[in-house]
């Protein structure tokens, strides 16, 4: 819906942000990201259901919380070496203990982000819009949902359109853009998963997928602000493992 | 019709949000096609026994009716669905080859077990289930 807007054709001109350096994203990030995301599901895990029992089965909450306190309990055991294996990790376990549509969901989006970031170190924002950019398109091709269909997809797309127009740099945008994307879903007819039963019953609910989808998204900027600038962005290269090629 | 070769059968596996239905089902198969159990087994519900789909229980399911000519997957909706793709796609976990099949469960399930048990393979096993919607009622 209304205009996209396409950041001009100039913008990747000079990228800053120490570009020229060790990309800034490990697999701690990513495991801070997870946790938050665990955090915000518990925090938030009534409302989920409160709107889930509006328009579809009254466990959305639950089974949220159920596979992300699984998340966090097997990325407190070991954080794994990179951040798509951190990724992948956390998607194979919500596949395996949701429970719900939101396990093999949310699953796909992580595993196939983690596979997009291969198996590097570390990983530059943009990589990371990129890697969410393949994760979500085959969540839509699983689901077969579109935009507009009042599903999670209503909070993902802006997000990673917000995230890709600032070079991936921008967390905030893309949270901003999440949130307003769940709450638009509100007027929105379901067209997939139990809520389209209801046909135009389904209008006037906030989708509890969408919902879900903009907490998790909420997360990453929780991960980033969270860290401590312990060397300052530029961080005087302290040789990072030499590890060449991070592509 | 094209057999499934060395005498082994395609195995059927019935995925419901429900562990009753699923179980059920199963039994209501191989009852209506004459064979034991043994061809056709249920994975429903989340391990604890409440509704929902378990990939766990999914896999443990498949592994168990695999005897090497293929296992057909049906699924009820939504989540039971998704997850068995997400499976197929993702994982190495199910056995090979392994197929969801898109049929209504009950009568897919019949057609199914009656035609792998006659020996048909994998192919033949998923046309049969899927010719099920197109069978009318009224």
């Amino acid at each position: 819906m209304s205009g996209k807007v396409t950041n001009g054709a100039g913008g990747s001109g000079d990228g800053g942000d120490g570009s020229e350096g060790t990309p800034e994203l490990d697999a701690a990030f990513f495991a801070r990201w997870m946790t938050a995301a665990a955090d915000a599901v518990a925090r938030e895990a009534d409302r989920l259901t409160e709107l889930d029992s509006a328009i579809g089965d009254s466990d959305h909450g639950g089974n949220m919380r159920r596979g992300f306190e699984a998340v966090r309990e097997e990325l407190g055991e070991e954080v794994p070496a990179t951040p798509g294996a951190v990724l992948m990790t956390a998607g194979r376990k919500l596949v395996s203990t949701v429970g719900g549509a939101s396990g093999p969901l949310y699953g796909t989006l992580l595993r196939r982000a983690g596979k997009a970031l291969g198996s590097a170190e570390r990983v530059s924002r943009e990589e990371l819009a990129g890697a969410l950019r393949t994760g979500i398109d085959a969540v839509a091709q699983l689901g077969g949902a579109v935009a507009g269909d009042k599903t999670m997809l209503d909070a993902l797309f802006p997000a990673v359109e917000a995230l890709a127009d600032s070079g991936g740099k921008d967390f905030e945008a893309a949270r901003t853009a999440a949130e307003q994307g769940a709450e638009e879903t509100v007027p929105l007819q379901a067209r997939k998963g139990r809520a389209s039963y209801l046909g135009e019953r389904s209008i006037g609910h906030q989708d509890p997928g969408a919902t879900s989808a903009a907490l998790l998204v909420a997360a990453l900027a929780e991960a980033d602000t969270a860290v401590e600038p312990e060397g300052d962005a530029d961080g005087t290269g302290s040789a990072q493992g030499g590890s060449g090629g991070s592509e | 019709m094209v057999e499934a070769h060395g005498g082994k059968r395609v195995g059927i596996v019935l995925v419901s949000h429900s562990k009753e239905v699923a179980d059920s089902t199963a039994r209501l198969a191989a009852g209506l096609a004459g064979v034991p159990d043994a061809l056709v087994a249920g994975a429903g519900g989340l391990p604890d026994g409440s509704l929902g789909t378990s990939e766990e229980l999914i896999v443990e399911a498949a592994r168990r009716m695999d005897e090497g000519a293929g296992v057909a997957l049906l699924a009820d909706l939504g989540s039971a669905v998704l997850t068995v793709k997400t499976l197929l796609a993702e994982g190495d976990e199910l056995p090979e080859p392994a197929r969801l099949v898109d049929a209504p469960l009950i009568e897919g399930a019949v057609a199914a077990v009656v035609t792998a048990a006659g020996g048909g393979d994998l192919d033949t096993v998923a046309a049969a289930a899927e010719e099920a919607y197109t069978y009318r009622k009224l």
